[in-house]
């Protein structure tokens, strides 16, 4: 369903990704791990084209994603994103935040459009909530109205990136408890994180990135468990037990 | 002063007449410099090189000739090319390009000021580059825009005045012709003043308006 061939891509002088090669297939739930500045980020930028890479292959359902391709609109469509930072768009309600997609891009009927941005909102808790404006929202909600968003373009796949990182600590579970159901739903998820917790639970499979390669991967229970390389362990002792 | 009051009554309608022109000129090169603005602005954020460098050079173009000689040159030169205006038309065309500069620094400026992760969260739902400016950037980059553009606004009332160097017969150029016919230079011109001032005062409000809107975010 998404597949990069060794891609790579630098900023300047500095390479973040040296030959990245995945797949993620329908269904799936993959959770990427890594120490901040190890191109998790990046990734997912390049999967949707907000970044352009220079080497390699990144294919989502088949079609290469080029930015300067008309058929990234098509993609875009196809693989929705969250933001560590929501990114609602401050001047328009919950609601209109969900709707805003299904009706100027996909040109959905307005009425259809609004039965199903309240039936998303609702089904991520936040039915009463419709006619907010992301300002009077908390952190945990203005993430939820986003995944509602993500949801309404109908996407084949998700993009989180670090989805709670921007959240106060006690908002952070409403938040993986709405991906939680996704990913249980059988939604194609990848998720930049640094809730091992969630990753152990949720996902199918894990990848660990340094340095702009993937130093290891495998199933969540194994990598997390029993990361065979000492960077992974080294990583994962410092994120579950910082004292 | 009750001199005063009777030069005002004599000469009020023909002054209201240099206000009627003083108001289309105004409001007709606002809405020109509006436009051009608006479309140097785009050019300039396109992400395209060679359009943003074009209208840079629009802009710095039209920023460093005076407003008079740009007026001079619409009324005076472009019928030597074969392109004839009245002197109300070139008013309107030659503020509306000389003020469409300032105009573009300012809504680029306030579509500068939108976050990045907008124009992202746009993308990421298949929003082309119009539909992100349109639906998403513009709104709200209003904000940012409109107390600067009160202000110009208020310049462009007072520039209008210009007009009267190319004989369009606005207040300031009714006032002059009046005073040079009656000598009554005091009186006449005081009611000019005070009429430029009239009409600024809404303006200067609706500014407020914009600044206390702006600030309530």
């Amino acid at each position: 369903m998404i597949e990069l061939r060794d891609v790579h891509k630098r900023f300047g002088p500095l390479e973040v990704l040296k030959g990245i090669s995945a797949s993620v297939t329908k269904g799936e739930v993959v959770c990427i791990i890594g120490p901040s500045g190890s191109g998790k980020s990046t990734i997912l930028r390049c999967i949707n084209g907000l970044e352009s890479y220079e080497a390699g292959a990144i294919f989502v359902d088949g079609a290469k994603v080029d930015r300067s391709s008309p058929t990234i609109v098509a993609i875009r469509t196809q693989v929705s994103m969250v933001f560590q930072r929501f990114n609602l768009f401050p001047h328009r309600t919950a609601l209109e935040n969900v709707i805003e997609g299904p009706v100027f891009v996909k040109r959905e009927p307005r009425a259809q459009a609004i039965e199903r941005g309240r039936a998303l909102l609702a089904r991520v808790g936040l039915a009463d909530k419709a006619d907010a404006h992301p300002p009077q929202l908390s952190g945990g909600q203005q993430q939820r109205v986003a995944i509602a968003r993500a949801l309404a373009m109908q996407p084949k796949a998700i993009l989180f990136d670090e989805p709670t990182s921007a959240l106060d600590p006690e908002l952070v579970g409403e938040v993986l408890a709405v991906m939680r159901t996704l990913a249980d739903e059988g939604m194609t998820m990848i998720v930049v994180t640094h809730e091992i917790g969630f990753a152990r639970e949720v996902a199918d499979r894990v990848l660990f990135i340094d340095g702009g390669v993937i130093v290891e991967q495998g199933p969540a229970a194994a990598v997390l468990n029993q990361p065979q390389h000492a960077r992974t362990q080294d990583f994962l002792r410092r994120v579950l037990d910082p004292l | 002063m009750q001199q005063f009051l009777r030069d005002a009554v004599e000469f009020l309608p023909i002054l209201l007449q240099g206000v009627t022109l003083t108001i289309i000129v105004t409001v007709g090169s606002l809405l020109l410099s509006t436009v051009l603005g608006l479309v140097w602005a785009l050019m300039r954020v396109s992400g395209i090189g060679w359009i943003a460098g074009l209208s840079a050079g629009i802009v710095n173009v039209i920023r460093g000739i005076p407003i008079i000689v740009q007026l001079f040159y619409l009324y005076f030169v472009m019928p030597d090319l074969g392109v004839s205006l009245s002197a109300l038309q070139a008013a309107i065309i030659g503020l509306g390009i000389a003020y469409s500069a300032y105009q573009a620094e300012n809504f680029r400026a306030g579509i500068e000021a939108i976050d990045r992760g907008q124009v992202e969260a746009a993308q990421t739902i298949g929003m082309g580059w119009w539909l992100t400016m349109r639906r998403v950037v513009l709104p709200q980059a209003v904000r940012v825009i409109l107390p600067p553009y009160g202000n110009i606004m208020i310049m462009m009332l007072k520039d209008s005045s210009q007009a009267s160097t190319i004989t369009v017969a606005e207040l300031a150029l009714q006032g002059k012709l009046i005073a040079s016919s009656t000598f009554k230079n005091t009186s006449v011109f005081t009611m000019v003043a005070l009429m430029y001032l009239t009409m600024s005062i809404p303006l200067i409000l609706l500014v407020r308006h914009f600044e206390k809107k702006a600030a309530r975010r």
